[in-house]
């Protein structure tokens, strides 16, 4: 293929072991996970297996502490719906957030606010961090949940969710994290961030799209979104999804071999030659999110004055490099990235984003060749304009 | 037949066959996919196609295909995304075309569980101010029920509305249980233990007599798709779920019909997938596999006389041929109910007890639906429909394919008659604590 892919924060290719196992699923071990015949059986141990899989990939102390869904959508719902509606029965009707979560998150507040919780979003500094003094700050004896994701999807920032959590639990709250970007690209230990619940999803992590999972601490209880048979511990019922499952598992132990194998400090060294290249050869461009270590190993996310940032992308796409200006699933709308106004940019930089992420496939030859398309590409964008 | 090895010593046939699933790792098998315990023979016979079917090999192929070729995410501006897009949209077309619906009238879901609430929860909510008085029959699928239970907690009344002894509501009755703050009637169109079809149009009729104020109709229509006709019903409904694992599509996959107009609330948020309905990125691959199966599905209507004909025979070779066993058929006449799903009784054994000896003897089937397989109460539609817990408890669902045989069929009944006298005298020797 001649596009050069730099978009694999919206969704990565599937690696081919992922895809042999689902095929071996379909094909071979095609049964009802919850019929109680060797068809079923063989199912059941294939899903388990999986489930051990992600659990290791995230330091879960148990297999059975992961919940398996249809992706980070709906594990992120599940986390801060299921949570809160739970927790509301001890009269917890508070939620605190961040000003720069994922639309699941920030809507499913939304939501949770037009039930009658109150929720507090909390602001973040010109990088993009959550200071936990404001998180601590925010804090009320009825809190029910703090939901901070780990790392942001249009500009990378990680953020110190293992402090967030000391403050939150001081307090008896619940917590959170979306770690739909981070899963993959940085060692995840749930029990040293100290986390409750934590998200993800397979197709971030060279998996199929379609299949996620959430980290439930053991002894908590959540409202369930769906209601049905028993599976996933009645939490998430339906008919699992026993091949994407299966894909997520083979994902999560693929993911866990490159982490160690030095996987993150090539693509950091990758990142900071892009940074640095457009930096240096592209007139007006300035980085958004943090450099160095508070950055995820992937991501690249600049601003370019005087260019419009749809007519860009149309001109990258052309000249064979798929990019995005932010979060794939508002890719549609015009609206200016809510991330980038909470970073305090204003509108007309806000609505002009470039993102670049990359991936296991992603080479150093790539960057040379990225670099000199978005140069072309942001000249012939603004001399359309100025004509 | 192919054959490959599987992990720890297991194997299992290749798709393309009925009759196939994974074996017994205590029984050594050779490439005729033939299992061997000892010095006996046996072929596996799944009958339990209700519960799930095997994936198409155009099924696995198109999923391989997504998986390896469309990767792009469908929400995504450059061209990477367009493929995606194409196949999730290519999907819709084909289940619009089987259903007689538009393209814009179908959502996709994780499966027919969220379709059911979806559709459930999502009508209810959006029609609260008008009334929170919902009817449903007694028999339906779990995740219908449960979903009403949740709702009851938001303060709906939920209404459950009468069967005759073949699980049949009758139109009359249901019209006659609207109250002016009925806002929502779901009957499933086929059951899922016992095979009844309901007269789904005719409630359709009963209500659209109603007028404007009528309550919205829903179907859980899963075990109905490929195995009754649905024009009819479709046209009459306005939410109906489906779900691609029972007609030999991927789990993980299902679809949820809402007829123009009429509103639901989501229940889950963010992203704005499938119109802010069901958002999360696109289970591409899965939907792929749906639109697979979903080619296929004139093969299954083309099927329907012969699963008839096989099932009867099956009837026949347990009425006849079990030494003096007693067994009863469930459910409604043979010519009126479901053309895959056999249900009997053997009043006095337990259901669960015979589907592990049929598993000795190489056939698949189960007690009822799989997701209550761990539960050990006996079954709410058959005790909804009137009959005493002894025969409930000894209940067996047989469920066929397109692709059963009747070679399968002449297996089934031999490994009943291989098992049941055993099991029959050692009750009958127990007395009635044989049951237990």
């Amino acid at each position: 293929m001649g596009q050069l892919y730099l978009d694999y924060a919206a969704t990565t290719p599937v690696h081919p072991d992922v895809a042999a196992v689902m095929l071996e699923m379909l094909r071979e071990r095609w049964g009802n996970p919850s019929s109680i015949h060797a068809t079923g059986r063989e199912a059941r141990r294939a899903l388990d297996e999986a489930r051990r899989r992600v659990a290791e990939l995230v330091g879960a102390p148990h297999y059975r502490d992961i919940i398996f869904t249809s992706g980070g959508t709906e594990a992120d719902n599940l986390a801060v719906l299921g949570a809160a509606r739970a927790r509301a029965e001890e009269g917890r009707r508070h939620v605190v957030t961040s000003a720069v979560e994922h639309h699941a998150v920030l809507d499913a507040c939304r939501a949770l606010s037009a039930e009658g919780f109150d929720v507090t979003i909390v602001p973040v500094d010109g990088e993009g961090f959550v200071d936990p003094d404001e998180v601590r700050r925010a804090l009320r004896p009825d809190t029910a949940l703090v939901t901070v994701m780990l790392a942001n999807n249009e500009v990378g920032t990680i953020q110190p969710v293992a402090e967030i959590a000391r403050a939150a639990h001081e307090v008896g709250a619940w917590v959170h994290t979306d770690a739909v970007q981070a899963a993959g690209q940085i060692p995840i230990d749930v029990q040293a961030l100290d986390v409750d619940l934590l998200s993800l999803s397979a197709h971030k992590i060279y998996g199929p799209k379609g299949a996620g999972a959430l980290y439930v601490r053991s002894g908590l209880r959540l409202k369930p979104l769906v209601f049905g048979g028993g599976q996933e511990r009645a939490w998430r019922p339906g008919t699992e999804n026993a091949a994407g499952l299966v894909g997520l598992g083979k994902a999560a132990e693929l993911a866990r071999a490159a982490l160690e194998a030095g996987e993150p400090a090539r693509l950091t060294a990758l990142r900071d030659r892009l940074i640095d290249g457009i930096l240096e050869r592209v007139p007006g461009a300035r980085l958004n999110g943090p450099r160095g270590r508070g950055r995820l190993p992937n991501n690249v996310h600049v601003s370019l004055e005087d260019v419009d940032g749809e007519a860009l992308l149309v001109h990258l796409d052309l000249a064979g490099l798929a990019a995005s200006s932010g979060s794939a699933c508002t890719s549609g709308s015009l609206e200016p990235s809510h991330v980038l106004l909470a970073l305090g940019l204003p509108r007309e930089l806000a609505a002009a984003g470039l993102r670049l992420t990359l991936g296991r496939p992603t080479t150093e030859d790539e960057i040379e060749r990225a670099l000199a398309i978005l140069e072309g590409a942001v000249a012939r964008v603004r001399k359309v304009r100025s004509a | 037949m192919r054959l490959r090895s599987g992990a720890r010593g297991t194997f299992v046939p290749a798709a393309g066959t009925g009759a196939s699933g994974p074996v017994e790792r205590r029984g050594r098998a050779a490439a005729d996919g033939i299992l061997r315990y000892g010095a006996i023979r046996l072929k596996r016979v799944y009958l339990d196609n209700a519960a799930s079917t095997q994936a198409l090999e155009s099924v696995a192929d198109a999923v391989r295909h997504a998986l390896l070729h469309a990767y792009g995410n469908p929400s995504s501006l450059h061209g990477m995304g367009l493929e995606a897009e194409r196949i999730v949209e290519g999907a819709r077309a084909e289940l619009a075309r089987a259903l007689g619906v538009e393209p814009a009238e179908l959502f996709f879901t994780s499966g027919g569980t969220e379709a059911n609430n979806l559709a459930l929860k999502g009508a209810a909510r959006a029609r609260a101010r008008r009334g929170r008085h919902i009817l449903v029959t007694p028999i339906e699928h779990d995740s219908v029920l449960n979903a009403l239970n949740a709702l009851k907690a938001e303060g709906f009344e939920v209404e459950y509305l009468p069967v005759d002894g073949a699980g049949r509501v009758d139109p009359d009755r249901v019209r006659e249980r609207v109250r002016p703050d009925t806002v929502l009637v779901s009957i499933g169109a086929v059951n899922n233990e016992i095979g009844t079809v309901q007269p789904l149009a005719a409630v359709g009729q009963a209500l659209a007599a109603l007028g404007e104020e009528r309550p919205l109709l829903h179907t859980d229509a899963v075990q109905a798709l490929g195995k009754v006709p649905l024009g009819d019903v479709i046209r009459h409904v306005d939410l109906a779920s489906f779900s691609a694992h029972k007609i030999h599509g991927p789990k993980g996959t299902g679809a949820l019909y809402v007829r123009r107009g009429v509103k639901l609330l989501p229940l889950a948020e963010g992203g704005g997938q499938e119109r802010g309905l069901r958002p999360g990125t696109e289970n591409v691959p899965g939907i792929a596999g749906f639109g697979a199966a979903l080619r296929e599905l004139e093969m299954l209507v083309q099927a329907w006389p012969r699963m008839r004909a096989l099932k009867e025979a099956l009837w026949e070779g347990l009425r006849d041929g079990l030494d003096g066993v007693q067994v009863r058929r469930l459910g409604p006449p043979p010519a009126e109910a479901a053309p895959h799903i056999l249900s009997v009784a053997f009043p006095g054994l337990r259901g669960e007890v015979v589907v592990h000896a049929l598993e000795e003897h190489g056939v698949f089937a189960s007690t009822g639906s799989a997701c209550t397989s761990r539960d050990p109460r006996p079954s709410h539609v058959l005790k909804a429909v009137g009959l005493e817990d002894e025969v409930a408890q000894g209940a067996v669902r047989l469920s066929l394919s397109r692709f059963t045989t009747e070679e399968d069929v002449e297996r089934a009944v031999a490994a009943f008659r291989a098992a049941l006298p055993a099991l029959w005298r050692f009750a009958r020797l127990r007395g009635r604590g044989g049951a237990r």
